[in-house]
């Protein structure tokens, strides 16, 4: 393995108090690679989720570390986590959380205008295949085609890590199939380190790695010598 | 343009209706300040502009006869700046075709040159020759109302003699804004007439040739008036002058001053309330339209946009529609301004009207407009901003709700599980349910103090002329008459009962406040014309001692049983002092009564009348109208009938107007109000309500429980509201009140009722559009995606 992206050790992640307390994440120890495609299963509740929350800094651990290469996000006021994640992480959410009053192009763009360097909005655009739906609304697009706007926005600011809640959650399985094509795709173009959630064990095989998560914490880890070709999936 | 403007634009576009909706209540409180101030402001520049152009005096003064060489000895008194002189007599008309007596101030007019002061504008003909005695100009305000055009004719008693009369012009003045005739209470343009003559002419037909019978004074800059009347008075008092007095206590001025004071004091009392309730109502609503953006703030975060970007973004969005506010209301109050001026303008015939600009205005109202919705805002947005992204972008977690009553008591038995959704989000949110409730109820409350002016003016009218004021008509003559007049009066046909009184002008003073005043003597049992006190009963006038307006007694800090000074201004001159034994209740004028007898004593003469007050038999005006024209030491006849529609045409023009309009916005408020608290919740609790129509709930029953929420807060917002707008018209009936005319607060069950009503029909006009919303509502989107 090369030098790990993400290191987490003791990650903990509680809600309530006292005897109401649930550990969303409990003592959670993890190294994730550059470039490595890792697919988080379990079910609902196991903390796949919180983990994923917590590395991409959109919320706060109650304990344990976790770095970023050297950078340590469990320190970061909020302020650094927003810089974090404008030069480093893209969100692929469930439920795609496209502003609905932008076009594909301009939803891209809300994000190209913060970034460093980004790609063009079309260039994003044309890398998930929507370069001829640019300027339709979501309101306008499928599914799958919303979905794809979402991680042509994730990706647009060339992110370092690529993070995915449930992205074909939402879909058919043959958009899925589309979905995790264009994130594979990311990957091997750009090297986009990129974590994916979800409930459909079929994906797991187009990852490097495969944490199966209960209870909040991992309870085994499955390493795929090969990974599969998105378009061979079904499901 | 950056996404996040097109975002902007395009939020604004698709929530059109409730933008409009708060920029609408925006524009109410913009609309009401722009137009109150800017048209009050463009009057009293119009008034000063006038007086300038037109050289209106400071100070005036009658006399009996006075040689016109006096006049240079008063332009020697330290402090004046010019002194012009005329002669000026009161004469009754007779007006072809028009039966009631009329009658005519009439005034000299130099036959070289024009007046020195008091200058005519001419609206229509030319000033008369001099000398030719049936020529005459007259105000335009008379003209119109009769019809004349130079050439029209009329005829009038003067000096005894009837004379026919040519208009050859028709003309403004600024001393003649406001033309009230002798024993008249309100201006009648149809029966009080200013007539300018040749003062070669009216010298011939009075006796008066080198004499004058008026007085002009225009002081300097920094000349003291008190002092400069002083010494009028003392060079006038051989020549049978009464007081001299300054613009304070010159009729036309005082009311003009009065209504534009009126317009002022409602300009200084509504709109900040509006102002503030819409402040207010922005601030709620924006709370909530920010608070609902919670998942698309979540989403920027993730995105990696900062705090600081998050709230400017909204901020610019409130902007957007403080802005739409600003402009709505700059707008309709600029374009309701000018024709409020231009209407007053007509009213008070005003030879031309100043537009003052006020550009302070637009930003004193813009700007706490804007800080109104900016406060909301940021609130709600702090609240949001402050939730780490992951938690942002979830739909809130269900909030923790409470039984109402304790489990033992099985609620669900006597309410329906829609009605206990509905109590149960009320007190789940009890701040929130408070501050709307009170957003209604400053609903009502402006709603009500809108509308309660014109039941102050009824009740005015009421007092004034079916209570206090009961004669038919008041006869005044030239000069002082002996009471065989009474006597003679009786005898005109149609003349049931006759109440003779006598008026002194007098200065009254207290410590170091006075004020000047007419004392009118009555008989002791007067029946048509009564005093009322406070508690709206008629007064017995005490055999010595005095009766005074109470707000005079308010000016002068007397209560009963107090003395004060009076200087009398007329026969003797002395000055002397008298118990005031009762504060009555009037709403015009300030003054004071005395027994007759009591007055004829103080004044040392024999009993004289100055004017009879009569009622008369109905069936034979036309032959008493006859009569009393033909009376030669006749003045003028007012006519209680007549002098009240004209009081409903003057001064409730302006209250009713002022009231119309400030009803129309406070309704156009209510309205935003209360849509965008229903359109809100509709929003805030779309799933929830989704949910339901999945569960098998019809519309209808969704639309309920939306609704009825709506439908209680409503509901219990009226009392509160009733309660406020009391307090706030209050304020307004004392802000109101003046020497000239005051209110007595009086709210009728009526008013609220309509109040309650306008808020009621726009929770209705509401409620059908929100049913539009329901029907539109889709299922499986709204519960699928959380966009």
């Amino acid at each position: 393995m090369t030098q790990p992206i993400f290191t987490a050790k003791a990650l903990t992640k509680a809600y309530g108090l006292g005897e109401l307390q649930v550990n969303a994440l409990n003592h959670v120890d993890l190294e994730i690679a550059e470039r490595e495609v890792v697919v988080l299963l379990g079910p609902s509740g196991s903390g796949k989720t919180t983990l994923l929350n917590i590395m991409g800094g959109l919320d706060h651990p109650t304990s344990g570390r976790l770095f970023f290469r050297d950078l340590e996000l469990t320190r970061l006021n909020d302020r650094d986590l927003t810089n974090y994640r404008r030069r480093y992480i893209g969100f692929v959410f469930q439920f795609y959380n496209l502003v609905p009053s932008l076009t594909a192009y301009e939803n891209v763009a809300l994000v190209t205008e913060i970034s460093d360097r980004p790609m063009r909005p079309d260039e994003a655009l044309s890398l998930v295949g929507l370069e001829a739906r640019m300027h339709n609304f979501p309101a306008q697009l499928s599914g799958g085609e919303q979905q794809r706007v979402a991680i042509a926005r994730a990706i647009a600011k060339r992110p370092a890590v690529l993070l995915c809640d449930e992205p074909t959650g939402a879909l058919d399985s043959k958009t899925g199939i589309r979905v995790i094509e264009a994130l594979l795709g990311i990957n091997r173009q750009l090297g986009t380190t990129t974590v994916i959630i979800t409930h459909n064990a079929s994906i797991q095989e187009v990852a490097d790695r495969v944490l199966f998560f209960a209870d909040g914490r991992i309870s085994r880890i499955q390493q795929n010598e090969t990974r599969r070709e998105a378009a061979t999936l079904s499901w | 343009m950056s996404a996040l403007d097109i975002k902007l634009f395009r939020d604004v576009r698709r929530l059109w209706a409730q933008v409009l909706a708060i920029a609408l209540v925006i524009g109410g409180g913009v609309a009401t300040l722009v137009l109150a101030v800017g048209s009050h402001r463009s009057l009293e520049e119009t008034r000063i502009a006038y007086y300038e152009r037109y050289a209106f005096a400071d100070v005036f003064a009658v006399v009996k006869r006075a040689p016109k060489a006096l006049a240079s000895q008063i332009a020697q008194i330290p402090g004046v700046a010019a002194v012009d002189t005329r002669i000026a007599r009161l004469a009754l008309l007779d007006i072809p075709g028009f039966a009631e007596p009329a009658a005519g101030q009439f005034v000299s007019l130099p036959d070289v040159g024009e007046p020195l002061l008091n200058r005519l504008y001419v609206r229509a003909g030319r000033l008369p020759e001099p000398g030719r005695a049936e020529e005459v100009v007259v105000n335009e305000s008379f003209a119109q109302a009769h019809g004349f055009a130079p050439g029209g004719r009329f005829s009038a008693i003067l000096n005894g003699k009837k004379r026919e009369l040519v208009i050859v012009g028709t003309a403004l003045s600024p001393e003649f804004i406001y033309t009230v005739g002798p024993g008249d209470l309100m201006p009648d343009d149809r029966r009080y007439a200013i007539v300018w003559m040749s003062e070669k002419a009216l010298a011939s037909v009075y006796d008066l040739d080198g004499a004058f019978s008026s007085v002009f004074v225009k002081l300097q800059r920094d000349a003291s008036e008190r002092e400069v009347i002083s010494r009028l008075d003392a060079l006038l008092d051989g020549y049978g002058g009464q007081a001299a007095f300054g613009r304070k206590d010159q009729t036309s001025h005082a009311w003009l001053d009065h209504e534009l004071d009126m317009l002022n004091n409602m300009s200084r009392t509504l709109p900040p309330i509006f102002l503030l309730v819409s402040a207010f109502l922005v601030n709620l609503t924006l709370t909530r339209l920010v608070a609902l953006e919670r998942e698309q703030i979540g989403l920027m975060k993730a995105l990696g946009y900062r705090d600081g970007a998050v709230v400017l973004h909204y901020l610019k969005f409130v902007a957007l529609i403080v802005l739409i506010g600003i402009v709505i209301g700059s707008f309709v109050g600029t374009w309701l301004g000018l024709r409020v001026t231009g209407l007053f303008g007509d009213f008070f015939h005003f030879p031309f009207l100043v537009f003052a600009r006020a550009p302070d205005l637009y930003v004193i109202a813009g700007a706490l407009s804007a800080a109104a919705a900016f406060v909301g805002a940021i609130r709600a947005l702090l609240d949001v901003v402050r939730l780490p992204p992951a938690i942002a972008m979830q739909p809130p977690a269900p909030p923790s709700f409470h039984r109402l009553v304790p489990a033992s008591i099985a609620l669900e038995r006597f309410v329906s599980q829609p009605t206990l959704m509905m109590l149960r989000n009320i007190s789940r949110h009890p701040i929130r349910a408070t501050f709307t409730t009170l957003g209604m109820a400053l609903a009502t409350a402006i709603l009500v103090v809108s509308l309660f002016l014109r039941d102050t003016m009824e009740q005015l009218i009421d007092v004034t002329y079916f209570l206090a004021d009961r004669q038919h008509a008041t006869v005044s003559f030239n000069e002082k008459r002996n009471e065989n007049v009474v006597t003679q009066l009786a005898r005109l046909p149609g003349v049931l009962a006759t109440e003779p009184f006598r008026e002194v002008p007098v200065r009254i003073r207290h410590g170091t406040i006075e004020r000047r005043i007419m004392i009118s003597g009555r008989p002791p049992d007067t029946d048509l014309r009564r005093i009322i006190d406070v508690d709206l009963r008629p007064v017995v006038l005490p055999s010595t001692g005095l009766a005074i307006s109470g707000w005079l007694g308010k000016i002068l800090g007397v209560q009963a049983g107090d003395w004060v000074e009076v200087d009398l201004l007329e026969g003797a001159r002395r000055t002397v002092t008298l118990p005031v034994l009762a504060l009555v209740e009037d709403y015009f004028g300030i003054r004071g009564m005395m027994d007759l007898g009591a007055l004829t004593r103080l004044m040392r003469d024999t009993p004289v009348v100055s004017s009879v007050n009569l009622s008369l038999d109905d069936n034979k005006r036309e032959e008493f109208y006859a009569a009393v024209k033909a009376m030669p030491t006749v003045s003028g006849v007012a006519l209680q009938r007549t002098s009240l529609a004209n009081f409903r045409e003057a001064v409730a023009l302006i209250v009713t107007t002022m009231a119309s309009i400030y009803t129309g916005l406070a309704a156009v408020i209510a309205f935003g109000v209360v849509y965008n608290n229903a359109r809100i919740s509709l929003s805030e609790r779309a799933r929830e309500l989704a949910s339901l129509r999945v569960l098998g709930f019809t519309r209808g029953e969704v639309l309920r429980i939306l609704l009825l929420e709506l439908a209680i807060l409503t509901l219990v917002a009226q009392p509160p509201g009733w309660v406020m707008g009391y307090g706030l018209g209050w304020i307004m009936k004392t802000n109101l009140a003046g020497e000239i005319m005051r209110v007595r607060g009086v709210i009728e069950h009526p008013t609220y009722v309509a109040a309650s009503a306008i808020v009621v029909l726009a929770a209705i006009a509401s409620a059908f559009i929100i049913r539009e919303r329901i029907n539109q509502l889709d299922l499986v989107t709204v519960l699928k995606t959380r966009d």
